[in-house]
């Protein structure tokens, strides 16, 4: 099942001198965890931000299982998608548990099936709910604020999750605790991720496929291993070089 | 003094009674309508910035002119000094509501919507909250501030504590005046000091900074 599609996308903001993102055309199967990859400015927020229509595009088609984004209220379209931005964007009035309950509680779920869920979240992105629960963001570290946004993005089990940079503002050894702790939730439940970054050692660790993008157009797409051994052009080729041959050891080869 | 006191208590009582009804009720409809009208334009930065220059030059008005402006249209009495006081305060709610909502952080309102929280909700459980400390700052400067003009009133007949003041001016009997000021400051005071503890209490329930206790 192809769980996103673009078709000829574009987004052009007022005033800009060329498109944020320029014709793209791509199908995502269900299950896939993508991750996107470019310089600053190359588009990647903009595309992950037409997904859940905090962005419309001028042309072109999204759609989500097969039905066109545009057909559905966005409030409730957004329900279906976890979202994760670096900035983390946690309630800092609300508790951990009261962050992770949000959307199940809009949900109108029973106090019990929360208060379950929330630990299991807790658990599941390595923190102590026992220890975690009651406390506010501030009285976190920067990792573990980034496990709660994690967490409360997946609370409510979404089919797609949209992740933009979760990782950028947090130290390496962190970093590379929360990759493998993404790799491990993904292979448990299968939704479909697609994760905006701009480290090509964490978007060939990460990614099943590579969608690596430059000035708002897709440059190629296709599996860590085939870029490597078929760099689409002199761009790809580049952006390989750049980082020094890391992505080499890191890369998940084929599916 | 205490002579005055005893003879004359029931005026004294009678003129800080007025004055907590001008003032009450001022605030009362200032908050009301200032919540309003930011509901209507807090979603255009255009249109906030003319309305609270707007409030703003009326702000600029002396009290005393204000009041004889609008003598004519709606007479002498409690209505006219409740009608300035609340226009008054539009300036200082509004430019605080605003100010409030303006400073909540524009990523934690994206994170709001990007999970598809309904707007009123992002208002109500996220924007307002957030922008409590500074909401309850305006509403402080709104009480202060009525309290103090309120006085003025009383040259249009709204009565309340600036009538004894007047009383004292126009007799020269400076118990008059003394009482007058005790009862006013002391009135401006004690709001003031009821207030700070709210907004310690408000800042310990919103507390962001880590520090305070983990559950309020
Ligand atoms: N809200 C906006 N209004 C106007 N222009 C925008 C807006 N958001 C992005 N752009 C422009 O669109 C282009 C793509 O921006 P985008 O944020 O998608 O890049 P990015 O690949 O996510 O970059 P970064 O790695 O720095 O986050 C840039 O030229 C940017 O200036
Ligand atoms: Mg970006």
């Amino acid at each position: 099942m192809i769980a996103i599609s673009f078709d000829g996308v574009v987004k052009r903001f007022p005033g800009a001198a060329r498109n944020a993102v320029d014709r793209v055309s791509l199908e995502i199967e269900e299950g896939e965890l993508i991750t996107v990859l470019g310089a600053s400015g190359s588009g990647k927020t903009t595309l992950l931000k037409m997904v859940n229509r905090l962005f419309e595009p001028n042309e072109g088609t999204i759609c989500l299982f097969g039905e066109n984004i545009m057909d559905k209220d966005p409030v409730k379209l957004r329900r279906g998608i976890g979202y994760v931005i670096q900035q983390i964007g946690l309630f800092p009035h609300m508790t951990v548990r009261e962050n992770i309950a949000t959307i199940p509680r809009i949900l109108k779920w029973d106090r019990a099936r929360i208060g379950v869920r929330v630990d299991e979240l807790l658990s599941l992105v390595n923190l102590d709910p026992d220890e975690f629960r009651e406390r506010y963001p501030a009285q976190l570290s920067g990792g573990q604020q980034q496990r709660v946004g994690l967490a409360r993005a997946l609370a409510a089990d979404p089919a797609v999750m949209l992740m933009d940079e979760p990782f950028g503002a947090i130290d390496a050894i962190n970093r590379s605790n929360l990759q493998d702790e993404l790799l491990a939730i993904h292979g448990k439940h299968k939704r479909t991720y697609l994760f905006v970054t701009h480290d090509v050692a964490e978007a060939f660790k990460l990614g099943n496929r590579v969608l690596v993008m430059d000035g708002g157009r897709v440059k190629q797409f296709d599996t860590p291993q085939r870029i490597v051994d078929d760099p689409a052009d002199d761009f790809v080729r580049e952006l390989l070089a750049s980082s020094g041959g890391r992505h080499g050891q890191s890369a998940r080869v084929g599916n | 003094m205490w002579a005055y006191f005893e003879k004359y208590h029931y005026k004294l009582t009678e003129a800080l009674s007025e004055h907590l009804a001008i003032v009450g009720l001022t605030l009362v409809i200032s908050v009301a309508l200032a919540s309003a009208l930011t509901l209507a334009i807090m979603r255009s930065p255009g249109l906030s910035a003319i309305v609270i220059r707007l409030f703003g030059s009326i702000y600029a008005i002396p009290s005393l002119a204000l009041f004889a402006i609008l003598i004519p249209f709606t007479g002498i009495g409690m209505k006219t000094a409740v009608l300035v006081l609340v226009l008054y305060n539009q300036f200082l709610l509004i430019r605080n509501f605003i100010a409030g909502l303006d400073s909540v952080d524009p990523q934690i309102v994206e994170a709001a919507a990007g999970m598809g929280m309904p707007p009123l909700r992002i208002l109500f459980r996220i924007k307002l909250p957030l922008a409590f400390p500074v909401i309850l700052a305006g509403i402080h400067l709104a009480v202060i501030s009525t309290i103090g003009i309120a006085t003025i009133a009383a040259a249009i007949g709204a009565g309340g504590i600036g009538t004894i003041l007047f009383d004292g001016m126009r007799t020269r009997n400076p118990v008059k005046l003394v009482w007058g000021t005790i009862l006013a400051g002391g009135l401006a005071i004690i709001a003031n000091l009821a207030l700070i503890g709210i907004e310690k209490l408000a800042a310990r329930r919103f507390h962001y900074d880590g520090n305070a206790p983990g559950k309020p």
